[in-house]
């Protein structure tokens, strides 16, 4: 029967420790989705380069990225990497993890994005004396980067429900690696886990939020 | 002068430009007709070096456009190419549309750009238009704007790929009196387009391509006056 009582005093004390574990868990995303921002890009010019090898290695970050569990990327950086003698602390194997995974799916966004620029932009941009390097920096780049705006930002959403992950490595400084420990000392877990869903619920509504108003201030054209 | 040399080109298996010979000097205002698919934009764009050719060779003021050591961003510079999409950067407004070249390029300052940009988009006649985005502009004034970018790295040579037929009727004529203007101030050009009676009161000399081939090159009276090639005649029967 249903005989639980709740508690959630205790989960509301304890609520300043969860804050702090998630501006942790804030921190990691925004990292995550900077590194991984900048391997997008990279690996879309590898992509674009023509060069076999680079290709090679862009598609084959993008195919494992998207086609395997974001649990096992974050587990490789930390377990798998061990046994070559590189060993991560938890909070760097899930920062490489995730900027792993958001780079994949960036790289495959930012390809869409692509195929919606026309060749001619680059011709005219060419036609101007501009290097291919000064016509992607200035004209496909900042076009790529407005359509894949929205996609990124749901990338961001994903990125911070990934930090989550990082218990499985050890991680205790998260707000689900402060929710873990907390429960594990009280055994409340229907309370902190709630308090702790409710947390990451806000702070993704506030993501998404904020992503809208940047966007609607960046892209005016 | 831009000297173009028996230059061939195909795509694939077909052959686009067969064996083009043309000189065009400096100052002068040449015009290009032809029928559909003739290879005049494949020309403009062998020019400019956007596109490679097979065989022959283009020089412009000494330059071999196709050769190995050939730097093609140091030739564009002096050739500037307007096209019949107007090919506007939508994220930039007007003035920075005119301003990104003449900075990353040539690398001037900001406000040296700057006072190039609103001197050559006033010229055009947009210079009330300079913090607006192109997607506000109307089809002959993003054209006129290219047109505006193009100048504003002083080129010695500007080609005109028909500028005006993506354009509204109504539209046509602003445009054409921009580079009526520039055919005056003396800028060398080479300018493709539909517009016959364009072409008849601008031009110094007018090629007609068809099939690859520069069937006729003559002064407009005599060619519209005179045309001696069968398929020039049967063609300006059919645009009148
Ligand atoms: N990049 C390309 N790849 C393959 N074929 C091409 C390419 N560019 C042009 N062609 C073909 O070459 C031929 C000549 O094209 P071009 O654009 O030079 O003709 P045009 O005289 O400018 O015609 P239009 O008046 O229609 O603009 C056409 O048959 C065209 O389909
Ligand atoms: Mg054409």
């Amino acid at each position: 029967m249903f005989n639980y009582t709740f508690h959630w005093n205790q989960a509301l004390r304890a609520l300043p420790q969860m804050l702090d574990g998630a501006l942790v868990t804030l921190q990691i995303a925004l990292l995550s989705m900077a590194i991984g921002l900048a391997c997008a890009i990279a690996l879309t010019l590898f992509r674009l380069s023509g060069n076999r090898i680079l290709g090679g290695f862009a598609t084959a970050w993008v195919e494992i990225a998207r086609n395997t569990p974001a649990l096992f990327q974050i587990y490789m950086a930390h377990f798998g990497l061990g046994n070559f003698g590189i060993h991560l602390s938890p909070y760097t194997a899930l920062l490489v993890g995730i900027a792993f995974n958001n780079a994949g799916y960036l790289a495959e966004n930012f390809r869409g994005a692509l195929k919606a620029i026309p060749d001619t932009q680059t011709r005219a941009a060419r036609s101007l004396g501009m290097t291919s390097l000064q016509a992607f920096r200035y004209i496909v780049l900042p076009q790529m980067l407005r359509i894949a705006f929205l996609p990124a930002t749901n990338q961001m959403v994903w990125a911070i429900l990934m930090t989550s992950l990082g218990v499985t490595v050890g991680m205790n400084t998260d707000l689900a690696g402060v929710t873990q420990e907390l429960n594990a000392r009280s055994f409340r877990t229907f309370e902190f886990f709630a308090l702790a869903a409710v947390i990451y619920y806000v702070i993704a509504k506030a993501v998404t939020l904020a992503a809208r108003l940047f966007a609607a201030r960046m892209f005016r054209y | 002068m831009i000297e173009i040399e028996n230059v061939r080109k195909s795509f694939g298996q077909l052959e686009v430009l067969k064996g083009i010979n043309l000189t065009v000097p400096k100052g002068e205002v040449l015009t290009v007709i032809g029928g559909s698919g003739s290879g005049k934009s494949t020309l403009l764009t062998c020019i400019n070096g956007l596109e490679t050719i097979d065989s022959g060779r283009i020089v412009v003021d000494g330059t071999d456009v196709h050769a190995k050591g050939t730097d093609l961003n140091k030739l564009r510079r002096k050739l500037g190419i307007v096209f019949q999409q107007f090919n506007a950067f939508p994220h930039l407004t007007v003035l920075e549309n005119v301003t990104l070249a003449p900075r990353k390029v040539l690398g001037l300052s900001k406000a040296e750009a700057d006072a190039i940009a609103v001197k050559q988009l006033t010229h055009v006649g947009l210079g009330d238009k300079l913090k607006v985005y192109p997607s506000r502009l109307s089809g002959g004034q993003q054209q006129r704007m290219a047109i505006a970018r193009a100048l504003a790295m002083s080129p010695d040579y500007m080609l005109f790929d028909e500028v005006t037929s993506a354009l509204d009727p109504q539209l046509v004529g602003e445009v054409l009196d921009t580079l009526r203007l520039l055919a005056s101030e003396g800028m060398t050009m080479i300018c493709v387009t539909h517009e016959m009676k364009f072409a008849r009161e601008v031009s110094d000399r007018v090629a007609f391509f068809h099939k690859g081939v520069m069937a006729e090159i003559a002064p407009p009276d005599e060619l519209f006056g005179a045309p001696k090639d069968p398929d020039l005649r049967q063609f300006l029967a059919a645009t009148h």
